[in-house]
């Protein structure tokens, strides 16, 4: 426990002091929030922007740390040799993963407080009954998206890392529904896009939390089995050292 | 020193990387409580060895035990038990030495206070600086810090001083003998022969993967048998006729390095420097007696880095 304590307030103080990936985790998210609420450029289908957008950043955040942080940060420690001078540690690969899922765990706990914080500030009033399942979706987001980013943190160097997972959150961030609805996509986009765990992330948060709590068919189940298939290709294909 | 089990023994060790034999059937024994150097220059084979022994590295062939276990089986049970400085990397560049150890403290049931152990590797000031803004001997210093911090029975230590200015490399080598006088076994690998006859009890010297020697520096430099002379000067000298002028055969170990074998009497020094003046030759070097383990180490590792037979090359 003492092992895990001390890699977890490692890794939080070495978080906080990394600008860039603040920027990703919370600023990019704010600001789709607050600038697009304000002005209603974007066919979000809803009378008020914000009520499709609150939801939609939500699960913009869950990627950005689960994959884009997390998946960056752990290619450079791989890079580095980070990774190869615990490994001969005590600390065990058991409390390491423990550490990083308690570190993204933690950042998406205080995205979602801000993001919240400011939508319901802009107006946004979900139904309390969508929390609970958006709550699991985000878990199940974050296994999702965490088995994405440690899959090319462990078999890429670390700058390979970095181009691709910013390239993937890019492309997933435009057709995941984060911004603009998957209705609006053209429809063999949106077709594919649905294959994608961004779209089926936003679709059950967003659904949830819409004043219906309509949540379409294939989302979940897309949903899960990302939450199965990218961390076990993570566990079967990471190496420890370059 | 009381008998102890070996804290490390290596048996026909062989370790292939990639389709390399780095470590080709080496042996050698590491007494608990003393300090061995892998000395050999640099691809010589040392930080494969040491990288089985940390279990990074599997081996093809061999036995090894390192304090009576096997480290590619028992990892985990050796972690708290052995200290590691690795030759490079294997610290965030935005991190700080004092939090730096805090957590690895963390990870050992009684480890150093950070505190004490920063301000004993000369770093307590630079506790707040990120690693990246460090110098390269602070660097190599915070490394030590870490191999240290769990209080091990036994320190791998690759190249500790690779890369740090003079001050540096005296701390580090007076923490290392420190390690050696608190009872502590040290295996360290090092290119500087400096470095290996300062701190080593024991010396392996490695090439190619291959022992070529082993034992004591005192050992070692009186292996070569009786006291000669030797000499530097300008590679290629006729070495025949200068045998023949001093009745004696001169050897060119390496080109610009001679030996005269011959007990190196007043006589045979005013030959040899007679012959050189008369063809004006200059003279780099002149050493009588036994061989420094410098000499050793390029007598052993010439093999075939273009070694000079001793014959007239002119």
């Amino acid at each position: 426990m003492r092992a895990y304590l001390g890699q977890l307030r490692l890794e939080l103080a070495l978080a906080s002091r990394q600008g860039e990936q603040l920027l990703v985790s919370l600023g990019i998210p704010l600001l789709v929030l607050v600038f697009f609420s304000g002005i209603d450029v974007l066919p979000t289908g809803t009378e008020e922007p914000v009520d499709y957008l609150a939801p939609a950043v939500l699960a913009l955040a869950v990627m950005s740390t689960a994959m884009v942080s997390l998946g960056i940060g752990t290619g450079f420690e791989r890079t580095y040799g980070v990774l190869k001078r615990l490994g001969a540690s005590p600390l065990g690969r058991g409390r390491w993963v423990g550490a990083k899922v308690s570190l993204v765990l933690v950042t998406e706990a205080i995205q979602w407080a801000v993001l919240v914080a400011t939508a319901v500030l802009l107006g946004w009033d979900p139904p309390s009954s969508g929390w609970l399942p958006a709550l699991g979706a985000a878990l199940l987001g974050t296994l999702a998206f965490a088995g994405i980013g440690l899959t090319m943190a462990g078999t890429l160097p670390g700058l390979a890392t970095l181009a691709l997972a910013n390239a993937l959150y890019f492309v997933l961030l435009l057709t995941g529904g984060m911004v603009v609805p998957l209705e609006e996509l053209p429809g063999a986009i949106a077709a594919v896009a649905r294959l994608f765990p961004a779209a089926a992330l936003t679709e059950v948060v967003t659904g949830s939390l819409a004043a219906t709590g309509d949540v379409e068919g294939w989302a979940w189940p897309t949903l899960g089995a990302w939450a199965v298939l990218a961390p076990t290709a993570a566990a079967l294909t990471f190496r420890w050292e370059d | 020193m009381q008998e102890r089990e070996p804290a490390v023994e290596v048996r026909d060790l062989v370790v292939d990387r990639g389709d390399v034999r780095a470590v080709d059937h080496v042996s050698f024994v590491v007494p608990a409580g003393t300090t061995t150097a892998l000395l050999g220059p640099n691809g010589a084979g040392k930080t494969s060895t040491v990288e089985h022994l940390e279990g990074y590295l599997p081996r093809a062939s061999g036995s090894v035990s390192v304090l009576g276990s096997d480290p590619s089986r028992a990892r985990r049970e050796l972690a708290p038990r052995v200290g590691i400085m690795l030759q490079q990397g294997g610290i965030q560049t935005a991190v700080r030495p004092g939090e730096l150890l805090r957590q690895y403290a963390s990870f050992f049931a009684d480890p150093e206070d950070p505190a004490e152990l920063l301000e004993r590797v000369g770093l307590l000031e630079r506790s707040r600086t990120p690693y990246r803004r460090l110098s390269g001997g602070e660097q190599q210093r915070l490394s030590l810090a870490l191999a240290l911090i769990g209080r091990p029975e036994l320190l791998f230590l690759d190249e500790p001083t690779a890369g740090v200015d003079l001050q540096g490399r005296d701390l580090i080598r007076s923490l290392v003998r420190s390690q050696a006088e608190r009872g502590r076994t040290v295996l360290l690998t090092t290119h500087d022969l400096a470095e290996a006859e300062q701190l080593a009890d024991r010396v392996v010297i490695i090439d190619h993967g291959r022992v070529l020697a082993t034992g004591t520096p005192g050992e070692l430099t009186s292996a070569g048998g009786g006291e000669d002379l030797r000499f530097g000067a300008a590679a290629g000298l006729d070495t025949a006729a200068l045998g023949d002028t001093v009745g004696a055969e001169v050897v060119e170990v390496t080109p610009g390095h001679y030996r005269v074998d011959a007990a190196p009497s007043p006589e045979l020094v005013a030959a040899v420097t007679g012959w050189l003046a008369a063809a004006r030759i200059p003279l780099n070097d002149l050493r009588a007696g036994r061989e420094s383990l410098e000499d050793v180490f390029r007598r052993l590792t010439a093999g075939d880095r273009g070694a000079v037979p001793g014959t007239d090359r002119r």
